[in-house]
């Protein structure tokens, strides 16, 4: 289990440090610092072994974090506790900076003894925490009853919800975000593609609701497909979607999942993340990155890019961003764009292209003049073209089919809920080889 | 960063380091740098023009991002460009990038070359030092070419200033190492002796350090600088402190040069003027004066660079090794050292003494510190200390301390470092074996050491051992009750199993008549062992068990059950499957008399090199230094272990003291497995590879790894003369049952000899090895047979191909006789050869024997006692009734009786304890037939002899050889 956690700043400054167990020793804290910080090479690896002690190590910003044991822990488990601890502190503070760091550390040491006991990781839930851990410290009024429902909450049965939550109006946002992974040749083979999604939820529903929720999953609409609506199916062609895995909140029952393919839970209250998933198939691919580079002589390049939009002419997509890689020993770039703004980013080796916003179905190039100082190094490596965005729907294809809601001793019913639905696709590692 | 001279500061140089200074993550550096890097290639792009200054700030740039660790694939040509500058900056920084960054193979180098040939002939010294800077640093080699004819100039002419000439010695120095080769000898060399005379002492530092390599070359060329060199140390050791102004460091008068110069003296023998060695002896007393005065500081500075001096100055007086006084209180002043607080101190002081202790004159002395050193041995923290002690205690080692500092050792080594437990146990084993106290002590030495570390005690050594218990026949029954005793330890090392069951396998029965140790008690303790060994060990207490079968028939059925066992009979190891197999059907089947034979005694092992120490010096290069100075020096040797075990025959070509011959099937006498073998590989085209596998004559052919044992070398004559060599005559006689081995041996040179004879004709093949690292010039070797000889015998020798035989190589020489009537005299080998300008002759008798030349002979008794009786003529018969030099024993002789040539005859003579042989003498001009009987006497340990033969001179020759063999 986790021996200690350390927090460092971008100096290797020990900022927060905690100890759980004996096996760690004050060196640990030397040991990470001399040989992971201010290592010669960068450390590429979130694992390090120095001397029979192993360090799990994530970067926020500026600031490290890292996991020390000396036991063979499961390294998935520490990073989602690492990951868990990040979003933890942000939901209380912020931003993850030295500063913020600084001004709350005792908020931080209060956290740190709750979320892991002698090593083990406990309850991190941010809303459930927040009851009972607050910036202003504990209130003193805090009822016998109230403390009483404290613990039983934590020991009981779903520990991630308290009983007695009421609501004027019932609310739930759902939003299915999802980050589109590709790498394509430069004759538009894609290499490899995948999209990772994730199903957030802000839900504000009173009393103990039971919710079920239903999504185009190609394995679920197999199987109750036939019977129920086979007309449906056909209706739309591609419908559903092949998930590859996915990961739920501990909120949803398993083994309801398993025998049925339903998801059904009694969601916490406030915001959550319901479930990750992955694909691997059928990915519609929101942008198409043409490039063409012509090398004229050992003191010029000539590069032009075109991009292509491919998707509903209706929707809008945001936030684009080309970047195209230029060889170490540019020494001009001239550039030519019809939209957006392009620039040459001497410090990252690259013209960067902006653009607001895109719609559907249409194409926008770009073409750019290097010149080279001559060098008698070997060839440019040609790093690929990569690509950032924003689309408003999912890659993936998948669609929110329904979310009920029942509470049976309460007087609301799923009708009465307001329910909302958002998808936002974003680009990934986007990437296409020129 | 090089310092910039005021008001030629670069700003934006600084503003950009101050920026990498001010980043805050390795991203933002990199960042940063790679703005400042395409800002430089958009400053350099071929069109625009820079000024001197601006090119020397963005080369500058280069410079600093390059050494925190960046890549630079640009700029050289900027850099090359600000060489032909004349502003002094802007040359320095270009140099500077040139040094630092320009490869030695870049397409640039001739500009560069040319740009420093520039420079060298210019006005200012400023821009001369630059540029021999430039070459220093960078130093390849074809800077040297280009160069190496301008450099000595400077160093010679008198006008250049004195720091130019410091920087070209430093500079011709560097270019010399690189490639020594292109650095001419000219009449510069002996001007630059000169140097050490110079006023200006750092000239004579630098100038001392060249002259000191250019002499380690070529040492004739520079023998004027040795009387230079005493009078400047003795002018630096005898003055005044305010003689020296910068050159007092600390107190001491110039330590660096001082250490210096006593470096240069190493190179050279001690000086043969006596004024100039009165003078040096001088110096060295002052040294060794000093280091008894009080410290003049506390600083360590000042100790530092004094014993800097002391302990080159003992360096010096180890390597002249002429003057007794000085190298006693040269080990007295170490002794002091050796308890100092300083662990560097006594380290030094330790290793030092190593040297001392191989010197003849101090000997003594050291040895007066063993107690203290084997304190340092169980008190010192430091590990390389430790180890420095356990090489000084090996080095001190001799008779008189041997059995003290043996079990020092083998006390220390239960407690001793896993990391040198090794190499203490091969010193242990060696020097138990080089100063025996007496046998059953190495005996139990070895044993100890196999108990106490186990697991660090090589192959080599357990070997060893066997092999010494099996050449000398006095310890063969101490050694058995000894290992049974071991082997009763609950727990014992495989290395003991395996040496427990060579030893019981061949000497059990010496013990057996005591009931504690009956042959089933014995069978049982080993068979205990039996399941715990790994597969080779195993496969070695099986040839033990075969070998009980033929010592005590009476335990021969539980023998049998354990060969017959199924773990073993279906092995999955091959080897030890065979093994069961054909032992067990070796002992159903062959008849007691075979099983006599086959599994008979192992014959003494032919003397070769110490294994042991061959080992030790391949694992530590830099001992066999130490010890090859220290066995040169030594002029005599206490007779050791391979001395006296030399005079035993050779019988088997086994490498390693496993029963080999067990484990051939076919019952075939000993001897004659093994004249198969040499008989298979004795083709003369084959010879030399083949050798490796018979030992002693083959050891300088072994390569350079297993370098020849110089323990057992008696002194040989060196002088020019016609005696013959004092090992000549016993080694000689040796060769009459056997045809393989050393001929002779002495500190220089080792003869050894394989020789094949057929009928008449018989081929030598003499190998010529160097043991010593210099060459022989001359080496003539020449056959003659004296007087009556050069009628009996024809013999042809083939010339060497070259006169001169390298260090550690060998030669080889073929040698092709004929025996034309009988003869009584041997051929003589005599060798000249001039080693370091002294001319050495040695003088050997060839051995080449009348029985060499005969022809076994099988007939029934009717026919033999035929011709015993046709031979009854005064003339015919010799008989010999003679005490017996070596015990008497039925096996050894019958081998002996074979390896002369003589064919036996069993079952003629009723009595089995005699022997009865047959031969021809194939001459070309007659063939002499011979028969023999022998007739030991048990009690009186006496023989009688009697030699029937057709010729009177044939009888009398070989009654006299065969009287030498028993």
């Amino acid at each position: 289990m986790i021996g200690g956690l350390f927090i460092y700043n971008h100096k290797g400054e020990v900022l927060i440090s905690r100890v759980y167990r004996d096996d760690i020793g004050r060196n640990a804290v030397d040991a990470f610092r001399v040989n992971v910080i201010h290592a010669r090479q960068q450390v590429r690896s979130p694992v390090t072994n120095i001397a029979r002690t192993s360090f799990f190590h994530i970067k926020r910003s500026n600031i490290w974090l890292a996991c020390v044991t000396k036991q063979n822990v499961n390294a998935g488990l520490v990073f989602e506790f690492l990951n868990k601890m990040v979003e933890v502190m942000q939901s209380y503070f912020g931003k993850i900076s030295e500063d913020n760091i600084k001004n709350n550390f005792v908020l931080i040491y209060e956290l740190l003894d709750e979320i892991l006991d002698f090593g083990y990781p406990q309850n991190a839930d941010t809303s459930i925490l927040k009851t009972f851990i607050t910036q202003t410290g504990i209130k003193a009024q805090v009822t016998k009853e109230e403390q009483s429902q404290i613990t039983s909450q934590v020991t009981g049965q779903i520990s991630w919800r308290r009983e007695g939550i009421k609501y004027r109006r019932n609310e739930l946002f759902l939003d299915v975000l999802e980050n589109v992974n590709l790498l394509m040749s430069p004759q538009g083979q894609v290499l490899s593609a995948h999209v990772a999604g994730r199903i957030v939820m802000k839900s504000y529903l009173s009393g103990m609701p039971e919710c079920k929720f239903g999504i185009n999953d190609k394995l679920v609409l197999d199987k109750s497909g036939r019977s129920d609506d086979p007309s449906k199916v056909s209706a739309t062609g591609k419908s559903s979607i092949a998930i590859d895995d996915c990961t739920f909140h501990q909120c949803v029952r398993l083994s309801k999942f398993e025998t049925e393919h339903s998801i059904s839970f009694i969601p916490p209250d406030g915001e959550y993340e319901l479930m990750r998933y992955r694909t691997t198939k059928d990915i519609s691919l929101p942008f198409r990155v043409i490039p063409l580079v012509r090398e004229v002589g050992r003191t010029k390049m000539e590069v032009k890019v075109v991009i292509k939009s491919n998707f509903k002419p209706s929707l809008l997509a945001q936030k684009i961003e080309v970047r195209i890689p230029t060889p170490l020993n540019t020494s001009g770039v001239q550039v030519i764009c019809m939209k957006g703004k392009a620039k040459y980013k001497a410090s990252e080796n690259a013209i960067v292209w902006k653009l607001k916003r895109m719609g559907g179905m249409k194409e926008s190039q770009i073409s750019a003049e290097i010149e080279l100082l001559p060098s008698d190094k070997k060839k440019w490596s040609r790093p690929p073209i990569s690509m950032n965005f924003e689309v408003p729907f999912a890659p993936s294809g998948l669609k929110v089919r329904y979310l009920k809601v029942f509470e049976p001793k309460l007087n609301y019913s799923d009708h009465d809920v307001i329910k909302w639905v958002r998808y936002i696709g974003r680009s990934g590692l986007y990437e296409t080889r020129c | 960063m090089p310092t910039v001279a005021k008001g030629d500061g670069m700003r934006g140089l600084a503003v950009f380091i101050s920026d990498i200074r001010n980043c805050k993550s390795k991203e933002a550096e990199q960042k940063r740098i790679n703005k400042e890097l395409a800002n430089i290639r958009s400053k350099f792009k071929g069109d625009k023009t820079l000024d001197g200054y601006n090119k020397k700030k963005y080369v500058c740039k280069l410079l600093f991002i390059f050494l925190l660790g960046h890549d630079i694939d640009f700029g050289h040509m900027e850099a090359v460009n600000l060489l032909s500058s004349n502003k002094y900056t802007e040359k320095q920084i270009g140099y500077l990038f040139i040094s630092v960054l320009v490869n030695t193979d870049s397409a640039l180098i001739r500009l560069i070359i040319q740009a420093i040939k520039n420079d060298l002939e210019a006005r200012h010294p400023v821009h001369i030092c630059l540029a021999l800077q430039c070459i220093a640093n960078i130093g390849s080699k074809e800077m040297a070419e280009a160069l190496t004819k301008e450099i000595p100039k400077l160093i010679v002419s008198g006008e250049t200033i004195d720091a130019v000439k410091q920087s070209a010695c430093l500079c011709l120095l560097r270019l010399f190492r690189t490639s020594p080769e292109t650095v001419p000898p000219g009449e510069w060399t002996q001007r630059v002796g000169h140097l050490l005379n110079d006023q200006h002492l750092g000239v004579v530092t630098s100038a001392t350090s060249l002259i000191h390599t250019l002499a380690q070359k070529t040492p004739e060329d520079f023998k004027p600088c040795v009387q230079l060199a005493i009078s400047r140390l003795s002018r630096i050791v005898t003055s005044s402190y305010t003689d020296l102004q910068d050159y007092t460091y600390y107190f001491v008068p110039a330590p660096w040069l001082s250490v210096k110069l006593l470096r240069l003296l190493q190179v050279y023998p001690p000086p043969e003027d006596p004024a100039l060695r009165g003078r040096l002896n001088e110096c060295l007393e002052t040294i060794l004066n000093k280091a008894q005065e009080p410290p003049k500081s506390k600083k360590v500075q000042h100790s530092n660079a004094k014993n800097a001096v002391l302990f080159e100055a003992i360096n010096l007086i180890i390597h002249h090794d002429t003057e007794p006084s000085l190298l006693v209180r040269a080990c007295n002043q170490l002794g002091q050292f050796l308890q100092h607080r300083e662990t560097n101190l006594r380290y030094l002081a330790l290793e030092s003494m190593c040297l001392l202790a191989s010197s003849e004159f101090s000997h003594e002395a050291v040895k007066k510190h063993m107690d203290t050193v084997i304190t340092a041995l169980k008190t010192e923290r430091d590990v390389s200390v430790r180890q420095r002690a356990v090489d000084l205690l090996y080095g001190m080692c001799d008779k008189s301390n041997a059995e003290e500092i043996v079990a020092e050792m083998l006390s220390y080594l239960e407690t001793a470092d896993y990391s040198i437990r090794e190499e203490m146990v091969l010193k242990v084993a060696i020097l138990a074996e080089k100063y025996p106290v007496d046998y059953t002590w190495y005996v139990d030495t070895i044993l100890n050491l196999i108990r106490i570390a186990g697991d660090y005690v090589s192959d080599e050594v357990w070997y060893r051992v066997i092999q010494i218990v099996i050449n000398r026949d006095d310890v063969q029954g101490y050694a058995a009750k000894v290992v049974f005793e071991a082997l009763q330890a609950p727990a014992c090392h495989e290395n003991m199993v395996k040496v427990g069951g060579y030893i019981l396998g061949e000497f059990g029965n010496l013990i057996a008549g005591d009931q504690r140790s009956s042959p089933m008690v014995q069978f049982q303790l080993l068979h205990s062992k039996y399941h715990l060994c790994s597969a080779p060990t195993r496969g070695l207490l099986l040839s033990t068990y075969i070998k009980f079968i033929n010592l005590f028939p009476e335990i021969k059925g539980q023998l049998q059950d354990v060969l017959r066992n199924n773990n073993n009979l279906q092995n999955a190891d091959a080897e030890l499957q065979q093994r069961a197999i054909e032992y067990l059907q070796l002992s159903t089947v062959a008849s007691q008399d075979v099983l006599a034979t086959v599994l008979e005694e192992m014959p003494p092992f032919p003397e070769r090199e110490s294994s042991i120490l061959a080992k030790l010096k391949k694992k530590k290069p830099n001992v066999s230094d130490i010890e090859v100075v220290k066995e040169g020096k030594k002029s005599s040797n206490p007779p050791t272990l391979n001395n006296s075990a030399a005079n035993t025959p050779e019988a088997t070509p086994a490498s390693a003291p496993v029963p080999v011959m067990a484990a051939a099937p076919a019952p075939a006498p000993v001897q004659s497995a093994s004249d198969d073998l040499l008989g298979l590989s004795a083709g003369p085209a084959a010879a030399a590879p083949v050798t490796n596998n018979f030992a002693a004559p083959a050891a300088p052919a072994g390569g350079g790894g297993l370098l020849v044992d110089v323990f057992d070398t008696p002194p040989a004559q060196n002088n020019v003369s016609t005696a013959l060599a004092p090992q000549a005559e016993e080694n000689f006689f040796k060769f009459a049952i056997k045809n393989n081995g050393v001929l002779f041996e002495n500190e220089l040179l080792q003869i050894g000899v394989k020789a094949e004879y057929k009928g008449n004709l018989g081929r030598l093949g003499l190998f010529y090895g160097n043991k010593t690292s210099y060459p022989f010039q001359f080496f003539t070797p020449t056959v003659s047979c004296p007087g009556e000889l050069a009628s009996a015998m024809n013999v042809q020798t083939k010339p060497l191909d070259v006169n001169t035989v390298e260090g550690g190589a060998q030669v080889q020489q073929i040698i092709n006789v004929e025996c034309i009537a009988d003869f009584v005299d041997a051929p003589i080998l005599s060798i000249k050869f001039s080693y370091s300008g002294s001319m050495q002759q040695i003088n050997l008798m060839l051995p080449v024997m009348l029985n060499k030349f005969f022809e076994p002979v099988e007939m029934d008794a009717t026919s033999f006692f035929n011709r015993w009786k046709q031979l009854s003529s005064p003339g015919q018969e010799e008989q010999k009734i003679f005490k017996a030099s070596f015990p008497i024993n039925s096996d050894t002789s019958r081998t002996k009786l074979l390896g002369f040539g003589f064919g036996l005859l069993d079952g003629v003579d009723p009595n089995p304890d005699n022997f009865v042989g047959a031969g021809i003498i194939k001459a070309q001009s007659s063939q002499v037939g011979c028969l023999l009987r022998l007739e030991p006497n048990m009690q009186a340990q006496m023989y009688r002899l009697t030699l029937r033969t057709s010729s009177k001179s044939v009888t009398t020759r070989l009654a006299d050889l065969l009287l030498k063999l028993f």
